[in-house]
Order: C-alpha cells, then sequence, then structure tokens
C-alpha cells in the first residue's frame, strides 16, 4: 500500500460559466475505502467525480489521485482509474463480447482475453457473451457497463448512480461484486441519491449545493442525530398523530406506512413518555419501540430541512 | 366489496406470446397507499394502464370505482387521477395556466376550476407564487403541483407512476407526508416504484415480478418470512477481509459487505452468539454481532428466488386489504 492516498482534494471547485457546481470540496479516500457522495440532483455529485475520473479541468483547489494532479496526469492516470458514468454508453449494435473487446483495446489491455472471460464469470453474462448489447436487460447492461469499466484492472473505481433503475437481484448482485473487489483492494467512490445505498459504504459525504455538509461513518453519522427516535406501530394513524405533535420533547414526527415515526429530545424515558400520552387519550393497543435512525432521517436533520414547512425552498 | 376502491381478479395482459401481467389478483381498500413494487419489466405500467381504462385485459377482470375496466373506460376516466416522474405539466407555463389547462381538460368550469386550482396551489405550498413559470420551480414543488393538478378533480383513486425519482430527501419526505394526508382523507394512493425506501412509507405493499403477484401484504408482515433474529449485523475490525470467514460458515445463508459491517442472514435465528464464538476461534476480532430488521430488498429478493423455484411468499394469493 503506498502512502499517499488514492484521492485528495481541498478546496475544489467547479464551474459552468457562472454556475458553481462545487465550491470547495475537501475529500481524502484512503486505499480500501467505500466512499459514498451522497446528495439530491445539483448537489455537484457527478461533476466531482468527472474531475475525479480526469475528465473535467477544476476550477480552483487541488485534486490529486495517487499523489499526483490528476488533471495533467490524466492520461497516465486513466489506466489506474475506471469510471462508471450515469448513462454509461454500449454500442448496441456491438455483442457483449466486442463491447469488452473495444474498452480492452481502447486502453491496450494486455492479454484482455483471458480478462475479459473472468470478468464475464463474475458478472455473470457468459451465457449472453454473444448476445447484442442492445438485446440485454437493463440490469444485464449495466453488468456488462460494470465489465467494460474493469477491463484494464483500475486500481480504484469512480461510480455515478451505478443501481439507478435496476432491479433489486441485480442490484444486490452488482452489489456483492463490487464488495468482493474491495476485498481485493478496489478503493471505490460510488454517487448516490438513495441514502439506502449509503449504508454500503464505509464513508459517507452528504453534499448539498456543491458543498460537503458532513463526512463520517455511517454509524457516526446517525450518532448525531440528538434524541431518540421512537416508532408507534398498530394505533389508529390519525389519532396517533394527532396526539404526538403536541406531546412535549416532540422535534419531529413523520409517517411511514402504518407507523409513526416521532423523535424525543431531552426526555428521559421517551417510550414511557409516548405510551403514557397515548394511554390518555384513550390509545393503547400500540406497539412502542426505540428504533435505529436511517440514513435519511440524519440528513434531513443535518440539511436543516424541516419536513413540515414547504416554504423555505422558494427563493 | 364495500370499501374496495381497485378491485383485480386473475387480471392478465398478453402482447402475442409474451404475457405482460399473468392472472394478477389484489383489492386496495379506500383510503390506503397501495405499493406496487417491481423492476422495470414486471409488469407495473401494463397493470396501470388497465386499470386506469386505456389498455383492455386479455382474460381476468379488474374494476376501480365500482366500474369494470373493459366496459366502462369513461367512467373510470373520470374518477382516477394520474401522474408520473415525467408527465403533467408545462414547463413555459405559470402554475395558475397551468392548473387552468388541467382543471379543463378534466371537464372542470368557471368557479369550479379557481376553487380547485387554490387549493392545488395551497397544497404545493405555492401560495403567492402562481404567476411563476413552472420552470422557474425546484423539483420538489413541481411535483406537488402535478399531484395537485392530477387531483382537480377530487378522483376518489389517484396513480402515482415512480412519483418521486431525483428529488432531494427533503422535498420526498414532504411529498409524502402529502400523500399520507390524502390517504387520510380518504383518497386511495396507488404507487409504483422500484425503490425499496419509498415502499416503505406504503401500507400495503404487492411485489410484481415478471409479470406475476409474488407477495403482497403490510411490509411488518413481508419481513416476517424471516423469523426474528436471522439477520445479523456483524461489526468487526477489517470487516472486508472477514466476509470469506463468515461465508464459510455453516448455516450461514448470505453475507454481504455494508460499509464498515457485514450483514449476514443465517439459517437458523438465534445463533448470535454461537457466530460469534465461531468466528473469534478463527481469529476475527473484536466482533460484535446484533439482530437487525431485515430490509425490504431481502424480502423482494428472497421472494424473486423463490417465485423462480416455484414457491412465492405467504399472502401472495389472498391479496384483500
Amino acid at each position: 500500500m503506498s502512502d499517499s492516498p488514492v484521492f485528495d482534494v481541498r478546496g475544489m471547485q467547479v464551474r459552468y460559466g457562472a454556475a458553481e457546481a462545487v465550491r470547495g470540496l475537501d475529500i481524502t479516500v484512503s486505499s480500501g475505502e467505500v466512499l459514498g457522495l451522497i446528495g439530491p440532483d445539483g448537489a455537484g455529485k457527478t461533476s466531482s467525480l468527472r474531475v475525479l475520473a480526469g475528465l473535467l479541468r477544476p476550477a480552483g483547489g487541488r485534486a490529486e489521485a495517487f499523489g499526483l494532479p490528476i488533471w495533467p496526469n490524466r492520461r497516465a492516470l486513466h489506466g489506474r482509474i475506471g469510471y462508471l458514468a450515469q448513462r454509461f454508453a454500449l454500442y448496441g449494435d456491438l455483442t457483449v463480447d466486442e463491447n469488452i473487446q473495444f474498452f480492452a483495446l481502447l486502453y491496450s489491455v494486455p492479454g484482455w482475453r483471458k480478462r475479459r472471460d473472468e470478468l464475464l464469470e463474475r458478472v455473470t453474462l457468459t451465457r449472453f457473451r454473444h448476445r447484442l448489447a442492445d438485446r440485454l436487460s437493463g440490469g444485464m447492461k449495466q453488468k456488462l457497463a460494470l465489465a467494460c469499466t474493469l477491463i484494464h484492472s483500475p486500481e480504484a473505481l469512480l461510480l455515478d448512480e451505478p443501481t439507478t433503475g435496476v432491479d433489486p437481484v441485480t442490484r444486490r448482485e452488482l452489489w456483492r461484486l463490487l464488495g468482493e473487489l474491495v476485498v481485493e483492494g478496489l478503493t471505490l467512490v460510488v454517487a448516490t441519491p438513495y441514502l439506502d445505498e449509503a449504508e454500503r459504504c464505509s464513508r459517507v459525504v452528504l453534499m448539498k449545493d456543491g458543498q460537503v455538509l458532513a463526512d463520517a461513518r455511517p454509524g457516526e453519522l446517525q450518532a448525531r442525530l440528538p434524541g431518540h427516535l421512537v416508532e408507534v406501530s398498530g394505533g389508529p394513524r390519525a389519532a396517533v398523530t394527532r396526539v404526538l405533535k403536541n406531546l412535549e420533547g416532540v422535534a419531529d414526527l413523520s409517517v411511514f406506512g402504518a407507523c409513526v415515526h416521532v423523535r424525543l429530545e431531552g426526555i428521559s424515558d421517551p417510550i414511557g413518555a409516548v405510551r403514557a400520552a397515548l394511554a390518555g387519550a384513550g390509545i393503547t393497543s400500540v406497539h412502542v419501540r426505540e428504533i435505529r435512525p436511517s440514513l435519511e432521517d440524519t440528513f434531513l436533520y443535518l440539511t436543516g430541512s424541516k419536513p413540515e414547512g414547504a416554504q423555505g425552498e422558494v427563493a | 366489496m364495500n370499501g374496495i376502491v381497485v378491485e383485480a381478479n386473475e387480471l392478465t395482459r398478453s402482447f402475442g406470446d409474451f404475457t405482460a401481467v399473468d392472472r394478477v389478483t389484489f383489492a386496495v381498500a379506500r383510503g390506503e397507499v397501495f405499493g406496487f413494487l417491481g423492476s422495470n419489466g414486471a409488469g407495473k405500467t401494463t397493470t396501470i394502464r388497465m386499470l386506469c381504462g386505456l389498455l383492455a385485459p386479455t382474460s381476468g377482470s379488474a374494476s376501480v370505482a365500482g366500474f369494470d375496466v373493459a366496459t366502462r373506460a369513461v367512467e373510470i376516466k373520470r374518477r382516477v387521477g394520474y401522474m408520473s416522474q415525467k408527465f403533467s405539466l408545462y414547463d413555459d407555463l405559470t402554475v395558475w395556466e397551468n392548473l387552468r389547462f388541467w382543471g379543463g381538460a378534466y371537464g372542470l368550469f368557471g368557479k369550479r376550476i379557481a376553487e380547485r386550482a387554490r387549493w392545488a396551489i395551497a397544497i404545493s405550498g405555492l401560495e403567492g407564487r402562481r404567476d411563476a413559470l413552472v420552470r422557474d420551480l425546484p423539483g420538489g414543488y413541481r411535483q406537488r403541483l402535478a399531484l395537485g393538478a392530477a387531483l382537480l378533480h377530487e378522483p376518489p383513486v389517484v396513480f402515482l407512476d415512480e412519483p418521486t425519482g431525483g428529488v432531494d430527501p427533503a422535498a420526498r419526505r414532504r411529498f409524502w407526508d402529502l400523500i399520507d394526508e390524502l390517504a387520510a382523507s380518504g383518497t386511495t394512493v396507488f404507487v409504483t416504484t422500484h425503490y425499496m425506501d419509498e415502499a416503505e412509507r406504503c401500507h400495503r405493499v404487492a411485489l410484481m415480478h415478471a409479470g406475476r403477484l409474488i407477495g403482497l401484504d403490510t411490509i411488518p408482515a413481508l419481513k416476517r418470512v424471516f423469523p426474528e433474529g436471522s439477520v445479523v449485523e456483524i461489526s468487526c475490525s477489517r470487516c472486508a477481509k472477514a466476509l470469506p470467514v463468515v461465508e464459510a460458515l455453516p448455516g450461514v445463508v448470505e453475507v454481504a459487505l455494508f460499509g464498515d459491517t457485514l450483514h449476514a442472514v443465517l439459517e437458523r435465528p438465534g445463533e448470535q452468539a454461537d457466530l460469534r464464538t465461531r468466528l473469534m476461534e478463527r481469529g476475527v476480532e473484536p466482533v460484535e454481532v446484533r439482530a437487525i430488521a431485515p430490509s425490504l430488498e431481502d424480502v423482494f429478493v428472497r421472494a424473486i428466488t423463490g417465485a423462480e423455484s416455484g414457491h412465492g411468499l405467504a399472502g401472495a394469493a389472498g391479496g384483500r386489504p
């Protein structure tokens, strides 16, 4: 393992004309990490990945990979970094095999046939190797794109929303494969708008409006949510909501299907308090338990987006 | 049946040799938030098109608000609202112009249009912005406005086709809070999605795969497919390295890397302590093992694997709310 981090970014900026897509990004990615760039559309995730991939020149700040400034060394670095764009271009009128071959020749991979066969096996596409890419299902296309991206055995892989629109079984297969690659030493940077996907990452960077809001391990991030999160299920939802909205210490309340989630702050026995309040209103047949906050709960808290107030967003 | 707003009975649609929807049976109650979950190509859109009276079933039957979809399409169109991620608002018209346009398209006129348009503006949080161009609105507002537009004619049922793609988590939560209010006031909400976290907000979820219904129940009931304690989170140092060790242990059905931890599915619940001992014996430490709730993705993956080997999930046949 070399001493310099895989990616080292300080104060990086990206501009498109007058628009600032990234304003001062700081991230360090060590070897073997799975870093998640999480944020809504327009947060600057794709622009950041494109700088790391050597496809976009930053407007300011420092962006290095393996100790080298990325932009001036982009040609040398292409061999060590793989990039799977959101809409990865496969050639629809080429077969699975031919698509991989194309990328192998592009990257001048020696002995690519062996590597191709091995990758086809790993993404379970060997059976479909002679099929035209256009005739693959969405999930299979995504697996083929990943194989193309891995043909030159990169040390770091940048993935932009790799599982958007992919079915759950394929999605799980993709993450399984990515997990294996990480075990083998690959470093991953994944951009995703889905917070459940972020749970797969060893470190999460929350982005909004081109800036970093938080940079932590998922567990640490969840610990930043103050108070206790309590789930109430089994009661009449409307009545439960009404009672709990007015309960002292309730900082946030949200309905999840048949359950109501409430966050209480400054209460020593949150479950007791919730039970007592509901019992006071004659609601007794409920199941009340403390739950672990999701990354979504944490994200909403950290971005200061109050779910109740719809006004803040329009400038 | 009383209180049933949407009902499908052995509903089937074929295109040539291809069966897009294969004998699907379910019933949705008034005020229910019903999630229709499946990947692209699972048959979700074909089902919705039949339920909206846009496509005739090949066999089986369905009714919406008491009207048969095969014979009473005109009545049905007046009683359903439809909203999709890509559909419905004109970017270069203002908020007010869009609402007047859709009000007219739904057959409203005069004072009624203005009254309903004001309601749609209120639920979208767009008071004072009725003259803004839709293109200038943030995604979350546009989305709520599109929902308002789909509800101008006060339909008892609204179909939402993958409604929250691409909006940020805060806007998404607001949207779902709105859905919940609508459902509480009696509107039936039928949502298709392939996002598991979105499905978690539905009262009941139907799992579709390859045209067939492979599971249908409330989320807690679906999750009971995994007995309590059979899904565990393992925390250890260098988890990536420990993965093959865990995988090789007898009694471990599946294991996956989740950041700094591993998630494993055990053949029998209650093997946590044992698992910990066995891992420490194999040089993995420090180890902490705790039971966690299965994700809906766990459930779905298991249902698909089961369906492909001929066993669906319990509850798939019934389908009553």
